[in-house]
């Protein structure tokens, strides 16, 4: 109970989300309407994406130094889980870019670097699949994986601020200010990126343990 | 041999009270010593190797002359297939030649030297200098293309550039980017064995930012603007190669290390 207090917060806290961001009341802005909730879903996506990529990029380091399997498996399912992630986030943004901003693709600096990131990402997976021996594979996949991570920090928070966007916090737009998030809102969007992050978490250490399993076999 | 140690044994006991105050400044010492030996060392073997990969082309001229004749040919072929474009597709299509350019000169730069050869450099020199002289090396190859790439570009297809001097150095600007992305992509695909696919799969999603910065500069000097709109770009620039380049420094001993 003690160790795996976590995930029933991780539950709860996306229970609260989901029912909280289709009950609570929000504020009406002029375009979003009610899509204003889609914050409560879309946004966690991403923040889950981050840290699992983060998560990713620490174990490859570790990988380098200690040469365990273990750290390596870990990494790599930490891209997996990701970029599934991942596509829930383009996803749910696609579904919100077609109401609001006529398009489900529309040309968005953070879009196009949101796609990069997962074609880098991709490229990581194709490369452990090219590596036959497995100490190899490990190795050069954490050398790949260390490298992409920043690139993809460029893509996804340098290069949008540097042009205009469509999203906000980018090209001059406000981040979420106290304009577009009131209080009630505060109090399910930051469980919900809260939540989502554990829930990744969570599927990622179920997924290495099978992993492990599956390797020690 | 024998001399020395006896030589070394009459010192120790010479130095005898002052063998403690050594003993505790020793560490000190080595490290200082080592740092300045191996820095000595280390800009000339990073020299003697791109003397090395320069000579080694010039004496097969094989890889150039390819390249040389791949670029001057995709310049043709772009030429007869639009014979007059739009401004903003001509900046583009130059990327692109430029872009499957470098991809094709540098892809071979870690698979030209046998494994035998290669373990001898390991054995000689450190890592580091290893990926630096390639870097360098790389880079000059690259300017070399982009500078005859861009003069059969921009005679063959003619184009107004409003601000010429400041494309000639998003030029080289790109060529430094291509040259320090490429190499350690270059490294990590070469250990992979199917070099052709891997290589344009790994480096598509890392040029890709670059591109990105790079196109738009270029625009800017197309369309003469204003020099110092173009500043924050060229930050960005400068600001992906150091990034690569450290990260590239970091990651190569463990390549190597096979």
């Amino acid at each position: 109970m003690k160790a795996y207090w976590w995930k029933f917060l991780a539950a709860g806290l996306v229970f609260y989300s989901i029912i909280g961001g289709f009950l609570f009341p929000v504020p009406e802005l002029p375009i979003l309407h009610e899509t204003i909730r889609n914050t409560y879903f879309h946004i966690p996506m991403w923040f889950a994406m981050i840290l699992l990529y983060v998560i990713s990029v620490v174990y490859s380091i570790k990988y380098l130094s200690s040469g365990e399997t273990k750290h390596d498996l870990l990494a790599v399912e930490s891209v997996n889980v990701g970029i599934i992630f991942c596509g829930f986030g383009l996803i749910t943004g696609m579904l919100w870019a077609d109401v609001t901003w006529g398009e489900p693709w529309p040309n968005d600096p953070k879009l196009n670097g949101s796609a990069i990131a997962t074609l880098m990402y991709l490229a990581y997976l194709v490369l452990r699949n090219a590596l036959d021996e497995e100490q190899k594979r490990a190795k050069i996949s954490a050398i790949y994986n260390i490298f992409a991570f920043p690139v993809m920090i460029v893509l996804l928070f340098i290069l949008p601020r540097l042009t205009d966007s469509l999203h906000p916090g980018n090209g001059g737009n406000p981040a979420f200010s106290n304009l577009d998030m009131d209080g009630t809102m505060r109090a399910v969007f930051y469980p919900a990126v809260l939540g989502w992050m554990l829930i990744g978490v969570w599927i990622t250490t179920l997924r290495y343990r099978y992993r492990l399993i599956d390797w020690e076999q | 041999m024998r001399a020395r140690r006896i030589q070394e044994s009459s010192v120790n006991v010479l130095l005898r009270p002052l063998s403690l105050f050594l003993l505790v400044l020793r560490p000190l010492c080595y490290v200082r010593k080592r740092v300045s030996l191996s820095d000595m060392n280390f800009v000339r073997q990073v020299y003697l190797l791109l003397r090395k990969e320069i000579t080694l082309e010039w004496r097969s001229k094989y890889a150039l002359n390819g390249v040389l004749l791949y670029v001057i040919s995709t310049v043709f072929v772009c030429y007869q297939a639009f014979k007059s474009v739009h401004p903003v597709i001509w900046n583009a299509l130059f990327w692109i030649i430029l872009l499957f350019t470098s991809i094709n000169a540098i892809s071979k730069s870690f698979t030209q030297e046998s494994k035998a050869r290669q373990l001898y450099y390991y054995t000689l020199v450190s890592a580091q200098a290893i990926i630096l002289s390639k870097i360098i090396y790389n880079v000059l190859l690259m300017l070399l293309l982009a500078t005859v790439a861009f003069f059969a570009y921009s005679t063959i297809f003619r184009n107004e550039i409003g601000d010429p001097p400041l494309y000639f150095i998003t030029i080289l600007l790109g060529s430094i980017s291509f040259g320090t992305a490429l190499t350690m992509v270059s490294g990590i695909s070469a250990k992979a064995n199917n070099s052709g696919t891997l290589m344009a799969i790994l480096s598509f999603p890392v040029l890709i930012p670059v591109i990105i910065v790079l196109i738009k500069l270029s625009k800017n000097a197309m369309d003469g603007l204003e020099r110092s709109v173009s500043y924050d770009e060229i930050g960005v620039l400068l600001a992906i190669n150091l990034i690569v380049l450290t990260v590239s420094l970091l990651l190569f001993p463990y390549i190597w290390r096979d």
